[in-house]
């Protein structure tokens, strides 16, 4: 196939491009990495960061979830994912950027933390969501199906590992009284058929980091 | 001929990112408003215009939200006067191509200098140089590849990644003069070498780039801040 993604069912960042080609309709082979194992595909195709999601059109390969989004939406013009004015775009890129650089760092820290740390990094968190609340219009409706848009397939998957690491760690992050609007805005996108059909399932995510919790917080 | 955008820059002197976006700013000729900003003691501005992050650059483009994150700017720039200069290039493959190695710039090869610079522990230090040198190979391979026989990442002409990677071209020097430590080195990488004299001797990128006085300045400033062991007059 002309089209084809290669990724690991839990990384959120292969979810986004599952979403935007799933949004333009794009039809594409899926491959799961063997990623312990660092299959040949994965060294064939991105030797030098040896990371996924890979997408490879026509034989081309290339990287970065992000990057990879622009690039979907350059080639394939049919709903477009990133607005037409320069502010608007520069705006999504940034919001898409801030939650790379200030979730992922969190959530590999939380991954790993020690009951005598996990309220502080609950916090901190909390603090990042705040600020990320301020990214949502409160005027603007909440997207649907047909009007999802770089920016929400870049922040949506947050709601769903926030959540999956409330149940893990029995903490709160997603607080109604902190983050009132971001918490709507989750439950309403994280229900959209598309959105719902790319999620690996709850379950199965949950049960696959409290296994890796268990063994980077287990004293050997 | 300069073209006015009621345009602000909000920076800092030694950073990379705030060159960055100089560079562009120049080479579109674009007229700007400097606000210098003291990273030390940090103004209402930065904090109220950079919600979570208080870093700079920031740009105020006439009456439009502040934008921040130099690789936003550097595309925002691009979008705003496309015709003038044009940075990223037009073929979708290349513009992927060109942002994934910006992204590698600035998420690994970056914090590796970073951490070289901050670290007083004489071993990781030399772990921080290996880890430098072999990103710098995987650069000048990029490099081979993407400029296609010309003297810039973007071919005859400065684009992209000569912006992105060139506004570490003070600090290369800097590490050169401090610690004695090549981070582009003629011998292992001779092509990224010349690369560098192509770009220190073009007339916008030899305007924007701060003196060494500036360098040392920012690197009082860090926390960790290690006092070099010689520095040449």
């Amino acid at each position: 196939m002309a089209v084809k993604l290669l990724g690991i069912w839990q990384s959120p960042f292969v979810l986004r491009v599952k979403l935007a080609l799933s949004l333009k309709g794009v039809e594409y082979e899926y491959i799961e990495d063997d990623i312990l194992n660092k299959s040949s595909m994965l060294l064939q195709y991105n030797p030098v960061y040896k990371k996924v999601p890979v997408l490879v059109h026509n034989g081309k390969p290339m990287a970065e979830s992000l990057v990879i989004l622009e690039y979907i939406d350059e080639i394939w013009k049919n709903h477009p994912l990133l607005p037409e004015d320069p502010f608007e775009k520069a705006r999504s890129r940034f919001w898409a950027k801030f939650v790379d650089d200030k979730f992922v760092p969190m959530i590999i820290r939380m991954l790993r933390i020690t009951s005598d740390q996990k309220d502080n990094a609950a916090k901190e968190t909390r603090e990042i969501l705040k600020t990320l609340e301020g990214s949502l219009d409160p005027n603007k409706p909440f997207p649907e199906d047909k009007s999802l848009s770089f920016m929400d397939i870049a922040i949506v998957w947050v709601g769903y590992y926030t959540q999956m690491l409330e149940k893990m760690l029995d903490v709160k992050l997603l607080d109604d009284e902190n983050t009132p609007l971001l918490n709507t805005w989750f439950r309403v996108v994280l229900n959209l058929q598309v959105i719902k059909e790319c999620l690996p399932p709850f379950d199965k995510l949950l049960t696959h980091y409290t296994n890796f919790h268990e063994r980077h917080t287990t004293a050997s | 001929m300069a073209k006015k955008c009621e345009m602000k820059l909000l920076g800092s002197g030694g950073s990379p990112f705030v060159t960055r976006v100089k560079f562009v700013l120049k080479l579109k000729s674009i007229d700007y408003e400097y606000i210098k900003e003291d990273l030390a003691n940090k103004s209402e501005l930065l904090l109220t215009s950079n919600p979570g992050l208080q870093k700079v650059p920031v740009i105020f483009h006439e009456n439009e939200q502040p934008i921040s994150e130099s690789l936003v700017i550097v595309e925002y720039l691009d979008e705003i006067l496309p015709n003038v200069h044009p940075i990223l290039p037009l073929n979708p493959l290349d513009r992927a191509h060109n942002r994934c190695l910006a992204y590698y710039i600035d998420t690994v090869y970056c914090p590796w200098l970073k951490k070289f610079m901050l670290t007083r522990d004489s071993e990781k230090k030399e772990d921080m140089k290996r880890l430098i040198i072999g990103g710098s190979a995987m650069l000048e391979e990029a490099f081979v590849k993407l400029s296609k026989g010309g003297t810039f990442f973007g071919g005859d002409e400065i684009g992209y990644l000569d912006v992105v990677l060139g506004c570490y071209l003070g600090w290369f020097k800097f590490y050169g003069i401090v610690f004695g430590f090549n981070v582009i080195d003629e011998a292992r990488n001779p092509r990224l070498a010349q690369w560098g004299k192509s770009m220190w001797s073009h007339e916008v990128i030899m305007s924007v780039i701060p003196s060494d006085e500036i360098y040392m300045n920012f690197f009082k400033m860090l926390p960790g801040f290690l006092p070099p062991r010689h520095v040449h007059a």
